[in-house]
């Protein structure tokens, strides 16, 4: 009796753990987080009610437009110029090439590697001095400049080529799915038709590939939001706070200079960053299901 | 004749520019792996005089062993030696407990379904999509309330709980497509839930479980933000001990430490790359696509 009871409700048992701490570890928290963004929190989180107060100091502060700004240029170009290298590659490699699987491998190590070992490998390479720069008059450009690492108006730049070196080939990988995915007698019927290739891919595959692009797009915005291993290991956040991000800036406040308050309210304006991307996205990808 | 040998010479000219973008962008991939290795093999006086490109005049070990034995992470200078193998007794268990869960669920969510069983997994995605600086702040009372603050087993249960919402969704695309006859036919013949977990799910699971192993173990493994918050001490692991040796600002910068270390760091998960690259890759795009 008792183990057929057992037996019924063993599913639910199974799942109930997962249960509580989707909860309690995920919608628990961010409830207490907003809670937090609310309060009166300093060095000490405290549990009372004191309105915007935290946002007001957040939206004060001249560190926030600075972390908003670089979040805007860093995530333009980096979902861009991941975009379109991608596409490049994934089109090069779709020619029916010898040792693709070799290449592919080659494209695509870097995202096994940690964004620490990333940013520590292009802080020497970028080192103003000793990096690129003296390569550069090594092979005879005596003159040529490169001090993006240390100048506070181009250090974001530098968060950009290494995150886009990281991350591009598995937009290739994503790419190159999408490519092998279509259609090919369609392409055949053009083919007969006489299209040219380049016209081939700018009007039949290139436009087949729209939900590609769509989940590379959003795949690359959630990277670019959420970066911060990279910024920490490659410029720290500096020179200054210059190329700090939202991600290093609620890490600075909330676990370094004692301002819980803002670094909760600071993480609830990542986490409407996040959604504002991702719902429409969810959204449309719901109504396409049900509409299958 | 003629108009067809021009047409054979474009298309050979055609081939040879591909290969030679393919074999460019290969280069700008694996320029940066060979500036630090060989910058790790050289001694500082050659990294001064040389350029980021130029071999090794006398290639030595000197900077691994330093890394590896006696490089300042902070006050303490004892190498990366004890913080790789913090990395190890943390990524191990909290993979293999996050994908057991993962199946686990998996399983209940798509041969078990019960009213409200999609409501909970539906909860438990949104832990895909989330920053994680959300729950940030909480996470760090829960430790210390329940005396895991700064310690490994804490960097554990933090990452199970946080990897379990990809392991699951592995779990269940996979089973999803496992046909319910399998499971129907089982049930009649009077099989448990867990022995038809155990002998009919689980042996048909090796290439999700491979899936979900590798992709935890990357994860963990080179996870920086859990580890630089809820860590401390001795208790690091790997990758904020290496940002640590990188900005340890006392003495001379030895850039060929730096870049041991770095390697020391990498090497784990380039390793699984190479021997299970296509693992994986699938793993990549099923956890970042998202279901």
């Amino acid at each position: 009796m008792v183990t057929k009871w057992l037996e019924r409700i063993m599913p639910r048992l199974v799942l109930a753990p997962t249960f509580v701490i989707a909860l309690v570890f995920i919608h628990g928290f961010i409830l207490l987080n907003a809670w937090l963004s609310f309060s009166s929190s300093n060095l000490m989180p405290k549990y009372d009610w004191a309105g915007f107060i935290q946002y007001e100091r957040l939206f004060a502060n001249e560190r926030t437009a600075v972390a908003a700004t670089n979040l805007f240029i860093f995530a333009t170009l980096f979902i861009l110029i991941c975009l379109f290298l991608g596409l490049l590659m994934a089109i090069l490699l779709d020619q029916r090439i010898r040792g693709e699987g070799v290449i592919r491998t080659i494209y695509l190590y870097p995202m096994a590697l940690s964004f620490i070992v990333t940013g520590t490998a292009w802080k020497w390479i970028l080192n103003p001095g000793l990096g690129f720069e003296k390569l550069m008059h090594d092979i005879g450009f005596e003159t040529f400049q490169f001090d993006w690492l240390v100048n506070s108006e181009m250090a974001i730049y530098t968060v950009v080529i290494a995150g886009v070196w990281q991350s591009s080939g598995f937009v290739m990988a994503l790419f190159l799915a999408g490519l092998r995915g279509i259609d090919e007698s369609i392409i055949k019927a053009a083919q007969i038709d006489g299209a040219s290739l380049p016209t081939i891919y700018r009007k039949i595959i290139i436009p087949g590939m729209r939900p590609v692009f769509f989940s590379a797009f959003i795949i690359l915005a959630h990277i670019a939001i959420k970066s911060f291993d990279l910024v920490m290991a490659l410029t720290g956040g500096g020179p200054g706070y210059s190329s700090d991000l939202p991600a290093t800036f609620m890490y600075t406040f909330a676990f370094t200079r004692g301002q819980i308050g803002i670094g909760a309210a600071s993480a609830m304006m990542m986490l409407m960053t996040v959604m504002a991307v991702i719902v429409p996205y969810l959204y449309s990808e719901l109504r396409s299901q049900r509409h299958a | 004749m003629l108009n067809s040998g021009t047409i054979r010479w474009n298309h050979v000219l055609g081939r040879a520019f591909i290969y030679l973008m393919l074999g460019a962008f290969a280069l700008y991939y694996l320029i940066p792996l060979f500036v630090m290795v060989v910058t790790s093999l050289k001694p500082l006086d050659e990294i001064r005089s040389g350029n980021l490109l130029s071999l090794p005049m006398q290639p030595t070990f000197e900077a691994w062993g330093i890394a590896w034995n006696s490089a300042c992470t902070g006050v303490q200078c004892n190498g990366l030696q004890g913080y790789f193998y913090n990395s190890m007794i943390m990524v191990i268990p909290a993979m293999l407990i996050s994908t057991l869960l993962g199946a686990m669920n998996g399983y209940v969510l798509t041969k078990w379904k019960f009213p409200g069983s999609n409501v909970v997994f539906s909860m438990l995605l949104v832990g895909c999509f989330i920053p994680f600086q959300v729950i940030l702040l909480p996470m760090a009372k829960v430790l210390g309330m329940v005396g895991l603050a700064g310690s490994l087993p804490g960097l554990v249960m933090v990452h199970v709980i946080y990897g379990l919402a990809f392991t699951t969704l592995f779990f269940r695309n996979y089973y999803i497509t496992i046909p319910d006859e399998l499971i129907n036919a089982a049930r009649i013949d009077g099989a448990s839930f867990w022995t038809t977990f155990f002998k009919i799910i689980l042996p048909l699971s090796t290439p999700i479980i491979v899936v979900s192993t590798i992709w935890q173990f990357t994860q963990i493994w080179n996870d920086f933000l859990f580890g630089v918050i809820y860590s401390s001490g001795e208790q690091q692991p790997i990758t904020v001990a290496l940002n640590n040796l990188v900005n340890t600002s006392t003495g001379v910068k030895r850039y060929n430490v730096d870049m041991a270390g770095a390697i020391i760091a990498a090497l784990p998960t380039l390793f699984v790359y190479v021997v299970a690259g296509k693992y994986f890759v699938r793993g990549l795009t099923a956890g970042s696509v998202k279901g």
